[in-house]
């Protein structure tokens, strides 16, 4: 499997994530080699195999719908780089 | 050359739960910001999602409503991207195995019934609130909306103008309020709506490019959106160009559309199942037990006012598309009203009171059984109908019961033969042309004399009475 | 008495009979941390005033006749990675430097019930992304039975701080082996509880599927001991399964007559060291002696779990960390254009080069055109490994396997190639990607005296027979404490 620096730059725009050069070098000699390591799973035949997300079978775990106090807004917003007026906040969004 | 319009509609409903989908915080809107917050929405490290079982309920409500299949097995999933106001950075959505799936919902187009496809119903939670500072150059997060549930309504490219979109979408939101899975508060954005829109050759099978528009806050909003659309994608072709799939974003105030982003930009979302969320497994049992608690529906709601109170269909499709109106008026009809006359006076000036002021059916102040007295005032010929006009208008300033604001604005009828009789006398006397007039045979001098009468008596003169006395003393002259 | 060099139970009787206070064995234990933590480096945080006000507190309350917890005054650790009150929670990332959570995970609220003393957090490999604890961007953890090598990772500071006696136990996160191999590596007892016995809520995710958090302790005791105050369905928990969780304590009978063992040969071939292998194998042996069937039997497809653990757990944690992004908590980049580059110079501030490196092989697994191929592909492999060890498991009630290929390695030996490092993962990852229980414990010393682990992996929910297995293992072995 050949992962491209392109490749590279591509997926880590999508995980935001700003590369230099030298670290996309770098990523693209990794990541192909690990990737290329999971090619080894071509060589199961998984035909209808049903994927298996959880190990365990369990399934319908509800919470019933009834009101738990919410936080003190302090409390939300104490770790936050920066904060006013009980919000977080970000450069302004540009859409 | 002429063109097909060819439409479908992603619909956004929050749901009427009391908290939010994955945690026990209030579902409420408003507040002071992060205040109806917990580390699970606002995304806090290590938080993890729990899903209140009552969303599946309306869920599955709606999509029975819908006429839709339920999905026996079923899974949540995520969407991830980036941005303020999602604090995972992943929305928990259902993919590819929804809580409902190929439903329909039929509409009334021109008096015919026309069927639109309904191609599934997922679950997913609503994002937080961005408040923009363009003096400071900052945004502000709010998370109180965020984990709001959410179902998303997704329908089959079946409409085929804005018109059938307008009807289609005022059935869904009765739909929704009936079975009271939504509020439906449109200025609080508990519906919203994307449109996705194309146009083809009339008689085309194929469909065309479809353009997608986003940021369409009301019904209204919508259809303009859509008139927009057709007509720029009609520019284009006809300019011998090409339409291209892009998301484009409406904006209302300007009235126009632009580009937000192109096929090529189009996010990849990377859907994976939800690891911290089980497999949602839907019993015959449990589609049975929201079975027996659906309510009678607006179509079938409908039928029956045609049938049981003999009201025309298209009276009987205005008042049961507001289930609050609908019930009202009810509730009117079993405090004893006429329902040809409740159902005028709700369509009629009750709706335009709340129009002009810019209200819901559910901000009547006054009781159906105050509007029911009120009709039965008019039926006895206590009041006429214009001063009953007068009261109701009281009535929504003053809620009170309609005889004491009757007497309040002293608005009895006189019906008393003897001095409805004087009154005639002497309007007869004061213009004696008119009664010359009558002999000669307009007709039109009696209409002038019962307005003379009218105004000399504040209104309060029987109008039938006076028509009939005016005529025997004329015929006697 | 030296009251750091005690077990969990030792230390809960001494309390409990009164011949020692919760204070004076946490002040031992504070002492012992400022004796070898600047050769250990096991922590994080330490938490001198808290712990020592939390003894008090237990003291009193004993001195009053309240009734205490089963952990009442025992000086414990937690991995940096799970949430606690007010308390910094690092997971060892730059990230989190400054993060401290407004509330508990549900394991340090149920220690916190058991009255047990929280003397620190553990370092880890940052994000639990890692076999050596080399990751963590605070320091690098050093094997205490020889300071060159490494504790094993990624819970390399709980595993630590235990053979070092910074704490009498503590708790560590397996996602593929995390508790596992750094056991062996220092040789004390770690156990991956079933996935769904235990709450993970309060946990900062790593491979939400995956992740499990277990004790790791001084001997086999207080596995079950620790495991019992720890163990249970949680509300908050969607994943954690309701069913009636036993006494483990009690399953610890010294009788094995009834346990049949397979050995299966997949884990024994080649790139396994051969005195790990015999070392196992003597267990074996010792466990036969002791009345346990065992025979050799095959997992096929283990050589599969590995590639396919390493493409669910990346793609998971791609998604689990987007959420750092200098918004909310943690650091954020001092200098950035617009959001984006908020975003995007935040994460790469932010995250060490593993992570980084996680976080692009896991959104590669998921992007468009590549999920079939990879994730999907994985998930379903992960079915049939899930298979294999029923079939097994059909036949056997438990599998005895060496933990990791080698003994501790050195420190900076494996960092250049990633994929030499993640093979290192090749024995525990399976155990993960099918949801099992697995305890490891010391089965003997290489010809340099590092511990080797021994693995015993047991059915769904089956914790107490490979409690009873490892319990009656542990008397067979002659324990070597570290030399510090």
């Amino acid at each position: 499997m050949k992962i491209s620096k392109e490749e590279v730059f591509h997926v880590a725009k999508l995980a935001r994530l700003n590369l230099t050069d030298s670290e996309a070098e770098k990523l693209s000699i990794d990541m192909e080699s690990i990737i290329g390591f999971a090619d080894k799973l071509n060589e199961l035949d998984t035909e209808g195999v049903v994927p298996t997300a959880h190990a365990i079978p369990v399934s319908n775990a509800f919470r019933e719908d009834e009101v738990v106090p919410s936080y003190e807004n302090e409390l939300i917003i104490q770790n936050a780089p920066h904060a006013e007026d009980g919000c977080f906040v970000v450069p302004r969004v540009v859409e | 050359m002429n063109y097909e319009t060819v439409i479908g509609l992603e619909i956004h409903a929050e749901l009427a739960t009391k908290t939010k989908i994955y945690c026990g915080c209030k579902n409420e809107f408003g507040g002071e910001p992060n205040t109806h917050t917990c580390p699970v929405c606002t995304g806090m490290p290590g938080s993890l999602p729990v899903l209140n079982k009552k969303v599946v309920d309306y869920a599955i409500c709606a999509g029975l409503a819908m006429n839709c299949e339920i999905t026996r097995y079923g899974k949540q999933d995520r969407k991830n991207y980036f941005y303020p106001d999602l604090p995972k950075a992943y929305q928990i959505s259902q993919f590819d195995l929804p809580v409902c799936h190929d439903g329909y919902v039929d509409i009334e187009v021109d008096g015919k019934t026309k069927r639109i496809g309904i191609t599934r119903i997922h679950i997913e939670e609503d994002a937080g609130k961005l408040i923009h500072d363009d003096y400071s150059g900052t945004s502000l997060v709010d998370y109180n909306r965020c984990g709001v549930p959410l179902i998303e309504i997704v329908t089959e490219p079946d409409i085929r103008s804005s018109e059938e979109a307008k009807i289609f979408l005022d059935t869904l939101k009765s739909i929704l309020e009936y079975t009271e899975v939504s509020d439906c508060k449109m200025q609080e954005g508990s519906l919203r709506c994307d449109v996705n829109v194309s146009i083809r050759p009339e008689g085309e099978t194929e469909f065309g490019t479809r353009c997608e528009m986003k940021n369409v806050n009301s019904f209204s909003a919508a259809v303009r959106s859509m008139d927009y659309e057709v007509k720029r994608q009609i520019e284009i072709v006809e300019a011998g160009g090409e339409i291209v799939q892009e998301t484009r974003r409406w904006d209302d105030t300007k009235g126009v559309s632009v580009l937000m982003r192109t096929k090529e930009d189009a996010h990849d979302y990377r859907y994976f199942p939800e690891p911290d969320l089980l497999p949602i497994i839907i019993s015959d049992e449990w589609i049975e037990a929201v079975r027996s608690r659906l309510p009678e529906l607006p179509a079938e709601r409908r039928a029956r006012y045609i049938n049981e109170y003999g009201l025309t269909e298209y009276d009987a499709s205005v008042i049961t598309t507001s289930k609050k109106t609908s019930d009202y008026f009810e509730e009117c009809v079993k405090s004893g009203c006429d329902p040809k006359s409740a159902s005028n006076w709700l369509m009629g000036d009750i709706t335009r009171y709340l129009n002009e002021k810019e209200l819901e059916p559910s901000d009547i102040p006054f009781t159906a059984k105050q509007l029911a007295s009120l009709l039965s005032l008019i039926q006895k010929g206590t009041i006429s109908n214009s001063a009953a006009k007068k009261v109701l208008v009281k009535m929504f300033e003053e809620p009170d019961d309609p005889e004491k604001l009757v007497e309040k604005l002293g608005l009895v009828q006189v019906s008393d033969e003897g001095a409805l009789k004087q009154m005639v006398d002497d309007v007869l006397a004061a213009n004696p042309q008119s009664i010359v007039d009558y002999k000669a045979g307009r007709d039109r001098a009696i209409g002038f004399l019962v307005g003379q009468i009218m105004k000399a008596s504040k209104g309060k003169a029987n109008p039938q009475m006076i028509n009939k006395l005016l005529k025997e003393a004329l015929d006697n002259m | 008495m030296k009251f750091y060099e005690l077990t969990a139970h030792e230390v809960r009787d001494l309390i409990k009979n009164k011949e020692a206070s919760s204070v004076e064995v946490t002040k031992s234990v504070l002492e012992r941390i400022d004796a070898v933590e600047d050769k250990i480096e096991s922590y994080v945080t330490v938490l001198k005033d808290e712990a020592i006000a939390q003894a008090e507190k237990v003291d009193k309350k004993i001195a009053s006749g309240e009734e205490t917890g089963a952990l009442a005054g025992v000086p414990m650790a937690l991995k940096d990675n799970m949430c606690t009150k007010n308390i910094l929670t690092t997971c060892s990332s730059k990230m989190l430097y400054n993060f401290k959570p407004p509330y508990n995970a549900t394991v340090a609220e149920k220690l916190q019930k058991s009255d047990a003393v929280l003397v620190g957090k553990a370092n880890m490999d940052e994000f639990a992304m890692g076999s050596s604890t080399e990751n963590s961007y605070f320091k690098k953890t050093k094997n205490p039975y020889d300071l060159t090598k490494v504790p094993g990772g990624s819970s390399g500071g709980s595993a630590a701080c235990v053979a070092a006696d910074e704490a009498i136990f503590s708790l560590g996160s397996d996602t593929g082996g995390s508790i596992r191999q750094p056991a062996a590596f220092c040789g004390c007892v770690g156990l991956k509880p079933t996935y769904g016995a235990v709450s993970r809520f309060g946990l900062i995710a790593f491979a939400s599927s995956l992740d499990q958090i277990g004790p790791m302790t001084k001997d086999v005791e207080d596995c079950a001991l620790i495991l019992n105050e720890i163990v249970g369905h949680d509300k908050n928990d969607s994943t954690s399964v309701k069913r009636e969780y036993p006494d483990f304590t009690k399953a610890l009978t010294g009788d094995v007559s009834d346990i049949k063992i397979g050995v299966p040969d997949e884990y024994f071939g080649e790139g396994i060291n051969c005195e790990v292998k015999d070392a196992v194998l003597g267990a074996v042996k010792n466990l036969e002696n002791s009345g346990a069937k065992a025979d050799s039997c095959a997992l096929p497809l283990n050589e599969y779990a590995l590639p396919a653990y390493y493409m669910i757990s990346s793609a998971e944690a791609s998604s689990n960390l987007a959420r750092f992004d200098g918004v909310k908590y943690g650091f954020r980049a001092e200098k950035f254009e617009n959001l984006i580059d908020l975003y995007a110079q935040t994460r790469s501030e932010g995250f060490g080069d593993e992570v980084k490196r996680r976080i692009m092989i896991g959104t590669y697994a998921l992007s468009s055109g590549y999920y079939d191929a990879y994730y999907k592909k994985a998930q379903q492999v992960r079915t049939l490994v899930m298979q294999d060890f029923e079939k097994a498991f059909e036949k056997y009630d438990c599998l005895i396997t060496p933990t990791a290929p080698m003994t501790a390695f050195g420190i900076g030996e494996k960092t250049s190639d990633p994929l030499q490092m993640y093979l290192a993962d090749i024995c525990t990852v399976s155990v993960n990607i099918a949801g099992l229980p697995a305890i490891v414990i010391p089965c003997g010393y290489d010809k340099c005296g590092m511990p080797i682990g021994v693995q015993i992996i047991g059915k769904p929910f089956g914790e107490a027979d490979i409690l009873r297995t490892a319990h009656l293992l542990e008397k067979t072995i002659t324990k070597i404490r570290p030399n510090l």
